[in-house]
């Protein structure tokens, strides 16, 4: 009897179900890494960028949403059990808003009242000579500590 | 489900499962939506960070190397994009272990745990080769040798994150294949056919799969975007 309830759990799909997810979860990351390729070309500021970010953000959303739909069987589940565990990630909606969009805010008040990192971040530098690890580890440190004390 | 017939006090009253799941299988459920609020943690704080510095190293610059390839080539995404393959196909065979231990196949369940398993030694060995060359470029904690897209002045915050998250992510892909050799040893010792269930493989497997999706979220947010 046990085993019996056990298996009208996880009805639904068998290994058709896997092959078909497996493949949609295949195509939409060859998809985001098109995407990913096809940026690497692109202006910094633009917007088609930021729309690219977008479209790969959402493929991600539709990768996990198949991870946990399917190979972790929550669809299958009882609507309540997936319910305690859906409605409380819904914080997220508004740890990702918050935190985000405090930390853009930070970055405009510190431009607009802080020229010294303003400037800073303006300054473009060589790249640093290859200091491999183990080799010029500690003079790595040096110089930024003689700064220091000269500023 | 709700209809008339039914007492209220009955469901939640004991002696039934009100959501038809093992409790054991259930609590795993909690303990990995509450690891997923720690991942999340993280890659939040990696995005306000983000979000609040003007510049920020480009991905497609600082993973572009690839093992065995000459010293220097420029292969962005390439041997993440493997490492990413690697971990969804272990999801899969996880998948049919899962699927095997149901029907009480316990061939099938060695199979492709041991599959799974080997999956999860390459992705980890993959990682570590990716640190170590990381490392030996000079990145670590508290050290970025990688400029900004725009060519200004990084700070380690982006390092730190890199090798804090990825760590993270990497030590649980550990524990996760830790975990499934125990699953292993324990079906090959027949302790499952005794139970008369395999719903531990269950288990193991939602962890596992918990582990392939932080990664679907890692891997966007650190190499792609």
């Amino acid at each position: 009897m046990e085993h019996t309830v056990a298996h009208e759990e996880h009805s639904g799909g068998g290994t058709k179900e896997i092959i078909r997810v497996t493949i949609i979860l295949s195509v939409l990351t060859v998809i985001e890494l098109a995407l990913g390729f096809w940026m690497i070309g692109m202006p910094l500021e633009s917007s088609l960028r930021l729309a690219v970010k977008g479209a790969i953000v959402i493929l991600m959303l539709a990768k996990a949403f198949y991870i946990v739909a399917y190979f972790m069987h929550l669809k299958h589940e009882l609507k309540n059990m997936i319910m305690t565990i859906v409605v409380p990630l819904a914080l997220f909606a508004w740890f990702i808003t918050a935190f985000l969009y405090d930390g853009n805010s930070f970055r405009n008040l510190r431009n607009t009242y802080d020229p010294h990192y303003k400037e800073q971040s303006t300054i473009k530098v060589e790249k640093k000579a290859e200091n491999k690890h183990g080799e010029s580890n500690h003079e790595e440190t040096k110089p930024a500590a003689e700064k220091k004390a000269v500023e | 489900m709700s209809t008339a017939t039914v007492t209220p006090t009955k469901l939640w009253g004991g002696g039934k499962s009100p959501f038809n799941v093992e409790y054991g299988k259930l609590m795993m459920w909690y303990f990995l939506m509450s690891d997923a609020f720690t991942f999340g943690a993280f890659l939040i704080s990696y995005g306000t960070t983000r979000f609040s510095t003007n510049g920020w190293p480009d991905p497609n610059e600082v993973f572009k190397s690839f093992p065995f390839a000459p010293e220097g080539v420029h292969a962005p995404l390439v041997f993440v994009s493997i490492m990413t393959f690697i971990l969804i196909i272990s999801s899969v065979t996880m998948v049919l272990a899962v699927r095997a231990g149901q029907n009480m196949d316990k061939k099938g369940v060695v199979k492709n745990l041991i599959l799974t398993i080997i999956g999860g030694i390459a992705f980890l060995s993959c990682q570590a080769w990716e640190w170590n060359h990381l490392y030996h470029e000079g990145a670590w904690w508290g050290s970025n040798p990688f400029l900004n897209h725009d060519g200004t002045a990084s700070s380690t915050n982006f390092t730190n994150y890199f090798f804090t998250i990825t760590g993270f992510h990497g030590f649980h892909v550990f524990s996760g294949v830790v975990i499934n050799i125990i699953m292993l040893i324990m079906t090959l010792m027949d302790k499952f056919e005794q139970r008369g269930h395999y719903l531990m493989i269950e288990k193991a497997g939602l962890y596992w799969h918990f582990v392939d999706l932080v990664w679907v979220f890692v891997f966007t947010c650190f190499y792609l975007i």
